[in-house]
């Protein structure tokens, strides 16, 4: 019965990371600078690539032995285990990474939509408090885009449960199902042991987790607005 | 006195500002590496150089992967049905988002809140979360392994209807009323008074629609079981499972790259209606 970590494992790593992934790049993007457009390029372009060919791209990266991954991590020293798509401990991570390289800039967007509608009358009146740069991201800046975040988390959970394009290529679910998540597990009970009594349920189930945890986030956010 | 207060400061904050910088910098050439490490690759000979990884440093560029990718399978037809199955989805759903958008905001009906509340609802529920049910009805349909099939289950779109309901509501009212005044029928209202304005809203729709289907997966690659209907996802994944492909990684990376370019080169050009497009359609 690991089914169930192995689907929530992701998300709970997922939606943090992409708030991390989705944060700081999109604070730096929107400044200023020089060649920005090579920023927004660089981050964006992964998001409307097919799960598929992301996947069948970081394949080689992940490739044990003179993969592109294993070799940038040797050159920084690491000397652990390399097999990353077949080793239990890791398929799952080597997942995430690949969701993360691909959907961090789609959850920037929203950030940087976020940021760029923040008054500015705010920016000076802690300027004029002495607040430093520090005070000014944690005190301000998060606090009022709390609905972007909130609206990032449920778009980052939804998107952890549906997509298992880059499980199917990289994974197959394995080593023994340890990236297994529910919607891979739901595929392999109907189509690969043609379970039809077990994928319904799991169907089940499915629906009423997503539906029950987008019920309840509407519901505190539109609380705490009140 | 003020140069001695303020200096250290500004220094402080240009030393921040270098640090960002750097940050960024480093963070996008990162975010880049694997599709900039794709088309090098796709271009190198399939010599043993490429066996060990190492693409970066040499002068011989050749079209053969390409050309051998091509040969291998089907592509041209995977293409056809991408292009196909994408816009069969997209007028769809244009006139079926058209139609409820303009329901939702031009009458009062009894029970609308809740419908529309119910179409809401299932936004949340992905197409993926049904496959079996749905591939069970497409069974009964009899139309297993057709293009149509692919298509079928986003035939309605909870969150274009949305979006063209909310465009709708911002046309202002007294225009209708002239419209309505002048005589217009259901359909020229919606023709001449609704649909202009909105305009941008489906272009909007229309984007992230075909990125989102040109890109399915799994849906496609369980409906479709032959050649004739595959798409190119389900294609390219079939592609790198033949026997005879192993690791020529400059096979898969030329099979991979003819996947993604026509979309890619799209987005290339229109970058910001792209991203535009992405911001307004929240959950696709």
């Amino acid at each position: 019965m690991n089914k169930e970590s192995c689907t929530l494992a992701p998300t709970r790593t997922w939606s943090p990371s992409f708030i991390i992934t989705g944060a700081c790049p999109s604070m730096l993007v929107n400044r200023k600078v020089r060649g920005i457009g090579f920023f927004r390029l660089a981050f964006f372009h992964p998001m409307v690539l097919p799960m598929v060919s992301a996947a069948t791209i970081w394949m080689f990266f992940f490739t044990p032995d003179y993969g592109l991954f294993n070799s940038a991590l040797r050159f920084l020293g690491y000397g652990g285990p390399e097999n990353w798509t077949g080793n239990p401990n890791m398929a799952l991570l080597a997942v995430i990474i690949v969701a993360i390289w691909k959907n961090s800039g789609y959850y920037m967007i929203y950030y940087l939509a976020g940021l760029q509608n923040l008054p500015r009358s705010v920016y000076d009146a802690a300027a004029l408090d002495g607040a430093n740069g520090w005070q000014t991201l944690w005190l301000i800046t998060f606090p009022l885009l709390r609905r972007t975040t909130i609206f990032i988390t449920i778009v980052a959970f939804i998107d952890a449960f549906r997509t298992i394009d880059h499980i199917y290529v990289l994974t197959s679910g394995g080593p023994s199902r340890a990236s297994a998540v529910l919607l891979f597990e739901l595929w392999l009970q109907r189509f690969e042991y043609q379970d039809i009594g077990v994928s319904a349920a799991i169907t089940v189930v499915f629906v009423i987790v997503l539906v029950a945890f987008t019920v309840t986030n509407f519901i505190n956010s539109e609380r705490k607005e009140a | 006195m003020s140069v001695s207060i303020s200096s250290p400061g500004r220094l402080t904050k240009n030393l921040g500002n270098w640090i960002i910088n750097l940050l960024a910098t480093f963070l996008a050439l990162l975010w880049s590496v694997p599709v900039i490490w794709a088309l090098i690759a796709s271009f190198r000979p399939a010599s043993d150089a490429m066996s060990r990884g190492d693409i970066w440093f040499s002068t011989s560029v050749t079209l053969e992967n390409y050309l051998h990718a091509w040969s291998l399978a089907p592509f041209r037809q995977y293409y056809i049905n991408t292009i196909i199955v994408v816009l069969t989805i997209l007028s769809v759903q244009l006139v079926t988002i058209v139609l409820a958008g303009f329901a939702f905001s031009h009458y009062k009906f009894f029970g609308k809140r809740w419908i529309f509340f119910f179409i809401l609802l299932q936004m949340m529920i992905p197409t993926s979360a049904l496959l079996a049910p749905n591939f069970a009805t497409i069974r009964w349909m009899g139309l297993f392994d057709t293009r149509l099939a692919i298509a079928i289950p986003y035939f309605g779109s909870a969150f274009g209807t949305f979006l063209v309901q909310q465009a709708f509501l911002a046309v202002p009212r007294d225009l209708v009323d002239a419209g309505i005044i002048d005589g217009c029928s259901w359909w020229q209202l919606i023709l001449h008074v609704y649909l202009p304005p909105s305009i941008p809203a489906l272009v909007a729709f229309s984007i992230s629609s075909v990125t989102w289907h040109w890109n399915e997966f799994l849906w496609p690659l369980i409906i479709t079981n032959s050649d004739k209907s595959r798409p190119l996802t389900a294609g390219l994944v079939r592609f790198t499972q033949l026997g005879e492909i192993g690791a020529q990684w400059s096979l898969l990376t030329a099979a991979t790259l003819m996947v993604i370019a026509p979309l890619f080169i799209t987005f290339l050009i229109f970058q910001r209606r792209f991203i535009q497009s992405f911001l307004h359609s929240g959950l696709k």
